[in-house]
């Protein structure tokens, strides 16, 4: 209750200041959005269905390409668990490839797919898949001996032994990897819907910035960050609670 | 089967057993029409014998951290007769942990032999269910679906699973807290599920390793009664390690004594004691002081040989 109006003050102030500098015109209108103007954005953009059409789009393909990266980043995550020769190779390689921005993967995504959709996903796709490896490794070398050990100890064996043992007990680390994927791809599916006129919201988001328009570029930016959380907190906040309830985990932030 | 006997007879031969004692023991304690003739044929009749673990010239070294190997366990030379409740006492390192893990399959010796029931043992099998210290229950499921997991692995039908956990859960008084997560117990109860887990699969034999020692007396005593009248129901073979030599005393048909580093089998005590007994009586306390009394010396060894490597450093 307490945190809710925390937040609606804050909305409020935040708001007032916004509008207060815009009506000081410090800066020229053309570089600084005012709220009406944002609002009016996004009024305009989804009377005309381009930001509607935009959503619908983007939100398909950042589901094509986080689930093809779930998929295979588990796998991939489990063999380098599996495997220490795989560790001691690819798992570097795939650790320095973790600190490429998801910009440099859109040259190789035209020259190997072109201007396509394909290309777009293959950006999304190389955005999470990697972070989820690396936490589906992180969960399967992190299972307490002990639990495996009593997996084993009660019969379990060979493909029962990971469905039921291992793969619940590296669920803590595999939801954060799962929601810091997620996180990715949107993010990633952006830069990559930037490079052609691909209907997204990215694309929305440039053509702002080809006409000019600062108000539909914060419009776009703020509701890119509002889908982004609101899909963060429907699937990945509740996973993660209700999990933290079942384990008996606590931390600063549940508490 | 002639293979069989041929492994046994070898085994007896390699494994150089210098236990005479303990079969005696085994011999006088059957009701045998036939006196045993030679040494061989009593070995090739495990069933008669009704011995149920067997390990012979056990020998399980580890690397350490300087690339050389620590011997954990050496010389072990060990029946166990079907039924019998056996407790391991030792001083900390001295392989009781590792024994048990050779039992459940879920280590190997490094030489020697393994055998339950005469049969080799190659890996774990649910008809030796081994309850960790640290209990290892899943904290993802339910005390019922803990309880449940093993019948769930062996195959087990829904209804039957859920029946029979019921029947075990009742057995360790916990029938209403079936739906409750493991982080919402207290340690007792915790303890009481995982013993409730390993029944549920009827083991032929039960290890366990310092099952109470993270509790506080009374719970102990109170799950001692209930470990006691859960051996006398449902009657498996009982390897159980401890470094509280009243609760070996307490509990055990026998009593082992291992030393420090390399684990050896130092000695053995028959417990004669009439059952019931507590951990209070008199006679508990004056057999626990003889067994104190060597188990003293194995402590002050790993003291000793802690101090000696630190002066090392």
């Amino acid at each position: 209750m307490k945190k809710s109006i925390n937040q609606i003050i804050f909305a409020a102030g935040a708001l007032i200041l916004w509008e207060g500098l815009s009506l000081a015109k410090i800066w020229p209108p053309y570089l600084f959005p005012t709220p009406l103007g944002v609002a009016q954005a996004l009024w305009d953009g989804f009377k005309d269905h381009t930001l509607l059409i935009g959503i619908e789009v983007s939100l398909r393909r950042v589901i094509i390409g986080y689930a093809i990266a779930v998929v295979a980043g588990i796998l991939l995550g489990m063999l380098l668990a599996s495997n220490q020769f795989l560790e001691d190779t690819l798992g570097h390689v795939i650790l320095s490839l973790q600190s490429l921005p998801s910009a440099c993967w859109v040259p190789i995504a035209l020259l190997w797919f072109g201007l396509s959709e394909t290309a777009i996903i293959f950006v999304t796709i190389t955005g999470s898949l990697l972070a989820i490896t690396q936490a589906t490794k992180a969960g399967f070398d992190n299972v307490p001996r002990i639990l495996s050990m009593a997996g084993r100890n009660l019969g379990a064996k060979g493909p029962q032994l990971f469905f039921f043992v291992m793969l619940p007990a590296s669920l803590p680390y595999l939801i954060d990897g799962l929601r810091q994927g997620w996180a990715f791809a949107w993010r990633s599916l952006i830069t990559g819907e930037m490079i052609y006129i691909s209907l997204g919201l990215g694309q929305v988001l440039m053509a702002g910035r080809d006409l000019n328009d600062i108000n539909l570029v914060v419009a776009v930016m703020a509701l890119i960050a509002m889908l982004g959380y609101i899909v963060d907190g429907l699937v990945f906040r509740r996973l993660d609670t209700s999990l933290r309830q079942r384990w008996g985990i606590t931390t600063a932030a549940s508490r | 089967m002639s293979n069989y006997v041929l492994e046994l007879i070898s085994r007896s031969i390699a494994g150089g057993r210098v236990l005479p004692e303990n079969e005696k023991v085994t011999v006088t304690e059957n009701i045998e029409p036939n006196p045993p003739v030679k040494a061989p044929q009593t070995e090739a009749a495990p069933a008669l014998a009704r011995e149920s673990i067997s390990l012979s010239g056990v020998f399980r070294s580890y690397k350490n951290s300087r690339g050389s190997f620590t011997p954990a366990l050496q010389n072990i030379d060990l029946e166990i007769e079907q039924g019998e409740f056996v407790c391991i006492v030792g001083p900390s390192g001295c392989g009781k942990s590792t024994l048990l893990h050779l039992i459940a399959g879920l280590d190997r010796p490094t030489t020697g032999e393994v055998a339950v029931d005469g049969r080799p043992v190659e890996g774990p099998g649910t008809d030796r269910i081994l309850l960790f210290q640290e209990l290892g229950l899943f904290p993802w499921l339910t005390v019922r679906e803990n309880v449940e997991f093993g019948m769930k692995m062996a195959g087990v039908s829904r209804n039957e699973r859920r029946e029979r956990a019921h029947i075990f859960l009742k057995m360790v008084h916990l029938s209403h807290f079936e739906d409750h997560f493991v982080h919402q117990l207290s340690g007792g109860m915790r303890q009481r599920v995982a013993l409730a887990r390993s029944l549920t699969l009827k083991p032929k034999i039960l290890l366990m390793d310092e099952p109470f020692a993270a509790l506080d007396a009374q719970t102990r005593d109170m799950l001692h009664d209930e470990l006691e009248r859960l051996w006398k129901e449902t009657s498996p073979t009982v390897v159980f390690v401890t470094h509280n030599v009243r609760e070996a005393v307490r509990l055990g048909d026998r009593v082992l004594l291992m030393s420090f580093r390399p684990g050896r089998i130092k000695s053995q005590f028959q417990v004669s004691l009439n059952r019931p007994r507590h951990v209070e009586d008199s006679d508990v306390a004056h057999l626990s002081k003889e067994i104190l009394g060597q188990l003293r010396e194995e402590i002050d060894r790993s003291f000793n040989a802690e101090y000696s490597s630190e002066e090392k450093h």
